[in-house]
């Protein structure tokens, strides 16, 4: 398992689910834009974002930091305070809209229809109060139950996390915990209300490899049995190649590249995409030198013209007139492939990623 | 945790001794003549003998140390100009210009000291972590500024010059007294109350610093954002899970913070006349009063390590984490 998260992508382990057009999304993101005014300027930190999302189908998010994926997350919790944030266009889940929403209305929406898991489970816990207290604590908030009700549905939560000794361990504080133990708590806190929508950020990104595998196919296995949509935010292609089925690729809060996980992984279509897989170590074979993307994303308080990835691409030359520099392409379907799209001016990208990226991916 | 009381309790008495046996060093083995100036200056050698001698003086200093020692411990006689007084345990000495037992001088100015210092406290931790809390909250506003500008202006005067001002123009408060608290509660807190918001208001500045400090930190950390996303109210999360978190280090800098307030207690003891160590020691400083002297850095050092452990078992009650042992 865990030598499959981190081999070369193209070898996609999971077979999606055949995609239904007609889907009603439980999770709809319309012309998402998220601003930060800050002394130095507004911060540009996801511009215009769509995308949908039915029941029981994950999607991964993935960029570099900065790219705008968890701050496009934390805006469909509503968690961004709006004093400090700008937020426009619309999020839609389970039909009713996010954005805008009273600060009751959203506490009444947090943990119950939607429900986040953390990068760090050692940070992201409360330190001073006990795994069943705040397993608890989120369950009374949805729920008008007895402490005693409350306890015995965190002790079956653990249980079902896969927490040994449930009994004991729902006393213990998150020190007492192992990381991956820890991240098994959250997991079941996020859960504990059935939300229809589960956030994942980076869950296993502070997690040891063996760990990392366990807690992907605890993910994907409550997801079968809630039925939830996942949103799935990672830097690891491995990662989304063992749980995802859509892939959206973000850069400087853009999405780059949209679409079924096991087209885009086996053949993507933008040069952002290509560097992505191209700095991935290969495990097996030969060592060979890894061909990182030149560069570093841009700052989101000057956003690049044109298209944003211009000044790291190595294909804009043979864009004819200048246009990566001066024209932001549109996320559009490029090649005959329904249901995808790349935000890219490059013609045939296929044909160029054939030839010329793939003898160089390990 | 009992035995980490025990090995606390031993090693606090060991602070204590060294404390003793160095001021001991320093009062009883320096030039100063205490025989001469309780013997004033139409002092006969005999006489002057006589104090030495009931001083112990005319013993080798070790000896004089073993048997201050023994005097806490077993308590000691007396023998002045023919007569003889038994000093019970845990005997001090005898204070030569005031006639009594140091003991029982302490006995009487330590809970007045101890008052003046954990109802100041109570005082300034309220207002302190209040202000502190309702300013991270609304860090970068005007109410946050007008918080931040008070603490510094009040941080900035100096204390004793703050307590007098009180004295003065304070005349609304009620006079400065004291009266034991088995006595009369009530008049026990209202001959304080001047003290106590004195020593209240000057502190809650620093800790109204403090608490803001570590409130914002503690409401920017994960956990936070945890309790944000699980739907519960903002109340809750502010004052559940980040006051809490907050108050660790809070409680840090207080433990530290006890020892400056005990040696200040000095300033407010003597401006608002409470009959405390401070005023104790300091009137004996200044009549080479030794037995006193001694028996005050004694006593304020006991009270020291004493606070600090009690401050350090409270702090395994604030974070899960501290084990004891």
């Amino acid at each position: 398992m865990s030598d499959q998260t981190i081999r070369a992508p193209q070898t996609v382990t999971r077979t999606a689910r055949p995609r239904d057009e007609n889907e009603e999304p439980y999770l709809e993101v319309t012309d998402l834009q998220v601003q930060f005014p800050t002394a130095d300027g507004m911060v540009q930190a996801v511009q215009g974002l769509s995308y949908r999302l039915p029941l029981r189908r994950t999607l991964a998010i993935v960029g570099e930091s900065g790219s705008g994926k968890s701050v496009s997350s934390m805006a469909v919790m509503g968690l961004h305070d709006t004093k400090t944030a700008r937020i426009s266009g619309s999020i839609k889940v389970g039909g009713r809209e996010i954005v805008g929403m009273s600060e009751k209305d959203l506490e009444e929406f947090r943990g119950a229809d939607a429900a986040m898991i953390f990068q760090d489970p050692q940070s992201s816990l409360h330190p001073y109060f006990t795994i069943g207290d705040q397993i608890m604590e989120s369950y009374r908030a949805h729920h008008n139950v007895s402490k005693r009700k409350a306890k015995d549905r965190a002790i079956e939560m653990l249980d079902r996390v896969g927490i040994p000794n449930p009994q004991r361990r729902v006393s213990q504080f998150p020190h007492e915990f192992s990381g991956g133990m820890r991240q098994r708590a959250m997991i079941a806190m996020a859960l504990v209300n059935d939300p229809k929508l589960l956030i994942a950020d980076e869950p296993t990104t502070a997690l040891d490899v063996t760990v990392q595998a366990q807690i992907l196919d605890l993910i994907a296995d409550l997801q079968r049995d809630f039925g939830s949509a996942v949103v799935f935010i990672t830097h690891d292609l491995g990662v989304v190649a063992e749980i995802a089925d859509d892939i959206l690729v973000m850069y400087a809060g853009n999405a780059v590249e949209h679409g079924p996980v096991d087209k885009i992984l086996g053949r993507p279509l933008h040069p952002y995409s290509w560097g992505l897989m191209e700095s991935i170590p290969a495990l097996t074979g030969e060592p060979q030198p890894l061909h990182p993307i030149p560069g570093a994303p841009p700052s989101l308080l000057a956003v690049p013209s044109g298209c944003p990835f211009h000044p790291r691409c190595e294909f804009k030359d043979r864009v004819a007139g200048d246009l990566c520099r001066t024209l932001k392409p549109e996320l559009i379907p490029r090649t005959i492939d329904q249901g995808r799209a790349s935000r890219c001016h490059l013609k045939e990208p296929d044909r160029v990623f054939d030839t010329e990226i793939l003898p160089r991916l390990p | 945790m009992l035995l980490y009381i025990l090995r606390r309790v031993v090693s606090a008495i060991s602070v204590v001794v060294v404390t003793l046996v160095a001021s001991f060093a320093l009062f009883f083995l320096a030039p100063t003549d205490p025989a001469g100036v309780i013997c004033g200056p139409r002092c006969t050698p005999e006489r002057l003998a006589d104090i030495e001698a009931s001083l112990d003086l005319d013993k080798p200093a070790v000896q004089q140390i073993g048997l201050y020692m023994k005097g806490l411990v077993v308590g000691r006689d007396y023998t002045a100009g023919g007569v003889t007084t038994h000093c019970p345990a845990p005997c001090m000495g005898y204070s030569y210009t005031l006639g009594q037992p140091v003991t029982k001088l302490l006995a009487q100015a330590i809970p007045v000291t101890i008052s003046i210092v954990i109802g100041g406290a109570v005082v300034y931790l309220t207002i302190g972590i209040m202000a502190g809390t309702i300013a991270a909250q609304h860090r970068g506003t005007t109410l946050d500024r007008i918080t931040v500008g008070s603490t510094l202006i009040i941080a900035s005067f100096p204390y004793f010059v703050f307590a007098l001002l009180v004295a003065l123009y304070a005349t609304f408060l009620p006079e400065s007294q004291y009266t034991p608290f088995l006595e009369d509660p009530i008049a026990w807190a209202s001959g304080l109350l001047t003290a106590w918001l004195c020593v209240g208001v000057t502190n809650a500045a620093s800790y109204t610093r403090y608490s803001r400090a570590s409130m914002i930190e503690s409401l920017g950390q994960d956990f936070v954002r945890t309790a944000r996303s699980k739907g519960i109210t903002r109340r809750r999360v502010v004052y559940r899970h980040g006051l809490r978190a907050a108050l660790t280090p809070v409680a840090t800098i207080f433990g530290i913070d006890l020892a400056f307030q005990l040696t200040g207690a000095i300033f407010t003891e003597s401006i608002f006349g409470l009959p405390g160590i401070g005023l104790l020691t300091l009137r004996a400083f200044g009549q080479y009063d030794l037995p006193v002297l001694m028996g005050g850095v004694l006593v304020g050092s006991a009270v020291l390590v004493t606070m600090n452990l009690v401050v350090d078992i409270l702090y395994t009650f604030l974070d899960p984490r501290v084990r004891l042992g």
